[in-house]
């Protein structure tokens, strides 16, 4: 294994921009990490050599021309996103083949800031899962321990980072697919402020619950990329067109000092395995320690956010995949010459999407359809108002809100899989963020018997440089105390 | 053996619901900056987000916007303060996400009116057609369905599309119930949509060509027993292309009705398909269960919160109504009720003032718009507007008639010929050698020609009988080929007789 | 709720096909229970919102976003198609459409 591949993104940018190290060098070190651990990882569906090279050489040409601090710097996108020529699946057998003829706005801001793209990363089919098992490409393997889960649904992309194919990535958080993964692979993700990051080319699971992010080993990392990917997209009416919070030097100057920082009384005791309670209650010592006056805080609708998200997200997943129907793009089945186009649809569907997806869409349909919207969808809809207002209260009184990412540290491949219920509440501490549309961080707060444990911080909305702020003070004294990021304690990386 | 129409209205009183929807004419399309040009090249107006492509997100036009709000108020509509956008959830392969953008239970406007005179046994009569809603959507793509005989859907092999129409904006304006129109539903709902359309051109929102289907019209149609009280299950007619269509469908259905409920027999709710060729319905296939839209707030998607300045801006610079134009124009031209209203069915109105403004007089404009040409018209069974002769080209044709240089007859053959496409009628004068014949040596010529010819009708003239001239100004006119100007023809032929 | 499914194997087959996907008796079957265990996890929403509650649909309280009616180039008709399962003649080619006329 290269060094190279060990070392943050800020410090590649500055290399490469000093003129010490070529993007090419770089990006072909991180092709060389792919190629050795990619068939015990399986992070990537699709890794683009030449692309990725051709991007690079790009970048050593016009080094002199950018100020991006990422200039250069290579990158795992997640099969979600749409780049122009280049497959894009979201995990799904319905969409194989499918070249967008046009780039997502993320890729295209990614492409200004001379990042160079690796390859699309794996994910539950369409997003939706906790595990990336739900892939119709075959799961991804955690790399701290490869008969566990990555989380999911960015798995690939947070797997990736941990196993240093990439020292960034995207991921796309939908209930928590940026968070849980970094959770357990020990890395960092953000969901921004929806709307704060265009959802244009980002293929719809939940629109109104959708938020691309960045990912990276390091808080610093992660505010470089959400700088670049940020920021008012005329192409998505529900993007906000306002100034971008200075993430960057909010992580910088991570001072926590007289900031007064919540713990959600709700997000925490039964359910919640001891190992991720002590990390948890260590983290929050450390930010008392810094300054920080911890306060507890009561979101009493929380309770109901799991129910919400479960009937709002599969109604919208039920629109949106819709268009998935064998006419314009992708898989067709069936087609005989004798079928009807709508029993071609109908067998395409059943064909090109996984048990997840097919639940969803059912569990979606049903909860629009005439006699129960009232019910379920009407209801749901009111359960986000009030967890809307949890929040609001919460911060008349605190800066941000903290509580464990999730329950569990990462579970076993296959153990969960045919128990959706169970599944569902990996994400019982992220989703509350989606449903009010709010910034939240996971980063990693040390180990329980040697898997990762996250710390999650949630700020108001467009208040995204606290979660930075608060994450970088946090991150400075544990890496401190472990020498460096968490992922370098990884056990087989060294073998590998 | 079919019922006749009086029989069944002698019974039966109908219900009328009439859906009419219409492609504005923006630059683009409702969610997308692809542009809308009638008859393009297959998928050449296209992209991302009109194909439906993953990933792609809509974005609202805001002259749509803007040309809904005018038509809202056109119709006397309340604008509504915060209206949404919902997903109306159906497979259609021509409907590219499988989901229409429309709006649903918060629509941009709603409970306007729209009043329609019909002539009726005791004169004309207006009737007041509520509006319950006015509400944007998009238009889907065009399928093309090949193999089977006859291009249709029925028998065809598979299917072609072309998405350029799909994402056009379309606005729907729907009706409430409309009652107590007797035995003259057909006529008011044909009313309805003509005043509709000329609200809608006179606002330069749309092309409202029926033929081209920038305005479609949906016919709800239902009956019930004279003073049940009830109304009855309805039927839904779709594919109604023109006017004369809407007055078709309309009677064709409530006598269809009629046919089903005297026998006993149940009035099915379904849609139909109007059969432009025999005038009769055609059933559409039934579904086997209740379509079921499953509408929700569409999330890619911001409320329209119109501000109250801007839409009393827009009020205040909405045309004049069509009707209180009518009337107007009417009073201007001195024209009587009757002709007046030959005019309107005619389309004529506004060919006529055009032509009145470029200088040619009221009477005689109206006289070759609602004479000539419009006979022209019938016979290639086209609209009025659509004959390829422009106001101008009229009021220079009307010019040179009132200089002496042309005939009533010769007019006529400019006319048809520049109708026929052989140029503006200064070219098609000079290229024909069209001219009248005020050479008055072979004038005098041929007035001595018929005075020889017909000695007895001459002497009558001598003695004072004038009637008698005509006979003699024809046989002038005939030997001049019509190229003569009869008045100085029968000038001179008095001269000639001594009766100057 | 123990006991009394809250939806019947019958109503998960007419969702599925209102969803266009046709499903096999044994992936019904299965699929039936998980739902009716879902729906019984998320019923709890009915209970968590009086009638004076208003709906959110959506987290971003913005309204009138839109764009100028201004032609933006489109797609060839080449890139339009270069995922369709079948073309011909610039259109996309899919089987006989049942249904109604358009």
């Amino acid at each position: 294994m290269s060094e190279l591949v060990r070392k943050s993104a800020a410090e590649l940018g500055t290399l490469i921009a000093q003129g010490e190290l070529s993007s090419r060098e770089v990006t072909q070190a991180h092709l060389d990490q792919i190629a050795q651990t990619d068939s015990a990882i399986h992070a990537f569906l699709h890794v683009d050599v030449q692309g990725a090279l051709a991007q690079a050489d790009h970048a050593d040409k016009s080094r002199g021309e950018s100020n991006s601090p990422l200039h250069g710097v290579p990158l795992a996108l997640k099969d979600v996103l749409a780049q122009k020529g280049v497959p894009t699946t979201c995990g799904s057998k319905i969409l194989e083949g499918w070249r967008p003829p046009y780039d997502s706005t993320v890729v295209a801001k990614l492409k200004d800031s001379g990042i160079v793209i690796l390859g699309k990363t794996n994910m539950d089919e369409f997003a939706m899962g906790s595990s990336t098992e739900n892939s119709a490409y075959g799961p991804t393997r955690n790399p701290w321990d490869t008969n566990r889960i990555p989380g999911g649904s960015g798995g690939g992309s947070a797997a990736a980072l941990a196993a240093m194919q990439a020292p960034l990535a995207i991921g796309t958080d939908t209930g928590g697919s940026i968070r849980q993964p970094a959770a357990v692979t020990g890395t960092v993700g953000v969901k921004p402020t929806y709307g704060g990051v265009s959802r244009y080319g980002l293929v719809a699971f939940s629109s109104s619950l959708d938020q691309a992010g960045p990912c990276a080993r390091n808080v610093l990392d992660t505010a470089l990329l959400h700088q670049v990917i940020a920021g008012y997209d005329p192409k998505d009416a529900t993007s906000i067109n306002a100034p971008v919070p200075d993430v960057v030097a909010a992580a910088k100057r991570a001072d926590v000092r007289g900031m007064k920082i919540g713990v959600v009384k709700e997000l925490s005791g039964d359910g919640y395995e001891k190992g991720v309670a002590d990390r948890f209650a260590e983290s929050l010592a450390i930010l008392e320690s810094q300054g920080a006056e911890i306060i507890e805080v009561s979101c009493p609708n929380f309770k109901f956010a799991l129910g919400a998200y479960y009937l709002i997200a599969p109604s919208e997943a039920s629109s949106n995949l819709a268009r998935f129907d064998a006419m314009r793009y992708g898989l067709r089945v069936g087609d005989d010459g004798a079928r009807s186009a709508e029993e071609v649809m109908s067998l395409t569907r059943e064909a090109g999407f996984g048990p997840e997806v097919k639940r969803r869409i059912i569990l979606g349909t049903y909860a629009l359809s005439a006699g129960y919207y009232e019910a379920f969808y009407g209801s749901a809809q009111k359960v986000r108002t009030l967890i809307t207002r949890d929040f609001a209260a919460a911060y008349e009184k605190v800066d941000v809100l903290v509580s464990p990412t999730t329950p569990t540290v990462a579970f076993k491949i296959g153990e969960k899989s045919d128990d959706p219920v169970a599944m569902y509440l990996s994400d019982v501490a992220t989703i509350p963020v989606n449903l009010a549309g709010v910034a939240s961080m996971s980063l990693p707060a040390g180990l329980s018997e040697g898997l990762p444990v996250g710390f999650q911080i949630i700020a108001p909305a467009m208040r995204d440089d606290r979660l930075y702020q608060v994450g970088g003070a946090l991150e400075r004294e544990l890496h401190a105390k472990w020498n460096g990021p968490l992922t370098n304690q990884i056990p087989d990386l060294q073998v590998r | 053996m079919a019922l006749s129409y009086d029989d069944v209205v002698a019974r039966y009183e109908p219900s009328l619901g009439l859906e009419v929807h219409v492609e504005l004419n923006t630059e683009t399309k409702m969610f997308c900056g692809c542009a809308t040009v009638f008859g393009a090249p297959p998928n050449t107006q296209t992209c991302p987000v009109c194909l439906g492509m993953p990933g792609a997100l809509p974005m609202v036009n805001e002259k749509a916007i803007e040309s809904t709000i005018r038509i809202g108020l056109a119709l006397n509509c309340a604008i509504t303060p915060k209206s949404r956008f919902a997903r109306k959830n159906y497979f259609y392969p021509d409907m590219p996400k499988n989901f229409q953008i429309s709006q649903y239970d918060e629509p941009i406007c709603t409970n306007g009116y729209l009043d329609v005179e019909v002539e009726t046994d005791e004169g004309a009569k207006t009737f007041r057609i509520e509006i319950e809603r006015v509400h944007m959507e998009e238009d889907t793509g065009k399928s093309l369905h090949v193999g089977g005989a006859t291009g249709r859907i029925h028998g065809a092999e598979y299917s072609l599309l072309d998405y350029n129409r799909a994402g056009i904006p379309l606005v729907e304006i729907v009706t409430k119930v409309v009652s107590s129109t007797g035995k003259y539903a057909p006529e008011v709902a044909k009313a309805y949509v003509k005043e509709l359309r000329d609200i809608l051109r006179s606002l330069g929102v749309s092309d409202v060509k029926m033929e081209q289907g920038s305005l479609r019209c949906d016919a709800n149609v239902s009956l019930a027993p004279i003073g049940s009280g009830k109304l009855g299950t309805r039927s839904e007619t779709k594919n109604v292309n023109s006017l004369r269509s809407v007055e078709r469908a309309v009677r064709g259905e409530m006598i269809r009705h009629a046919g089903l409920l005297d026998k006993g027999e149940r009035v099915v709710q379904e849609t139909r398909h109007f059969q432009e060729d025999t005038g009769a319905t055609r059933s559409g296939r039934s579904k086997e269960q209740a379509e079921d839209y499953r509408y929700f707030p569409e999330p890619d998607l911001t409320p329209v919160a119109p501000d109250a300045t801007w839409i009393e801006k827009l009020r205040s610079e909405l045309p004049e109504k069509p009707s209180v134009r009518r009337a107007r124009l009417q009073a201007l031209w001195q024209v009587p009720d009757k002709e007046m209203a030959a005019m309107v069915n005619a389309g004529a109105v506004d060919l006529v003032e055009e032509t009145v403004a470029l200088g040619a007089d009221p009477t005689k404009a109206r006289g070759w718009w609602l004479g000539e040409i419009s006979r022209l018209a019938n016979e290639a069974e086209v609209e009025l507007s659509s004959v390829s002769i422009s106001p101008k080209e009229v009021a220079r044709i009307v010019e040179l008639i009132g200089a002496g240089e042309l005939t009533d007859k010769l007019a006529r053959q400019v006319v048809a010929a520049v109708i026929a496409g052989e140029g503006d009628p200064d070219s098609v004068i000079a290229a024909k050698g069209i001219k009248v014949v005020s050479d008055e040596s072979s004038l005098i010529a041929a007035i001595e020609k018929a005075i020889a010819d017909q000695p007895e009708t001459a002497e009558k003239v001598r003695n004072g009988h004038l009637p008698a001239a005509g006979a003699l100004i024809g046989a002038v006119m005939k030997e001049t080929k019509g190229q003569a100007d009869a008045a100085r023809v029968r000038e001179l032929l008095l001269g000639q007789l001594g009766q100057a | 709720m123990a006991g009394k499914s809250r939806i019947s194997r019958d109503e998960v087959a007419r969702i599925a096909a209102l969803a266009r996907i046709t499903l096999g008796d044994d992936e019904l079957t299965h699929l039936a229970g998980q739902i009716d265990g879902i729906l019984d996890a998320v019923a709890v929403v009915q209970e968590a919102a009086g009638t004076d509650v208003p709906a959110m649909s959506h987290p971003l309280e913005i309204s009138n976003v839109t764009r100028p009616d201004l032609i933006r180039p489109s797609l060839t008709p080449e890139e339009a198609l270069s995922g369709a399962p079948a073309s011909e003649e610039s259109r996309f080619r899919v089987p006989q459409i049942l249904g109604e006329e358009a």
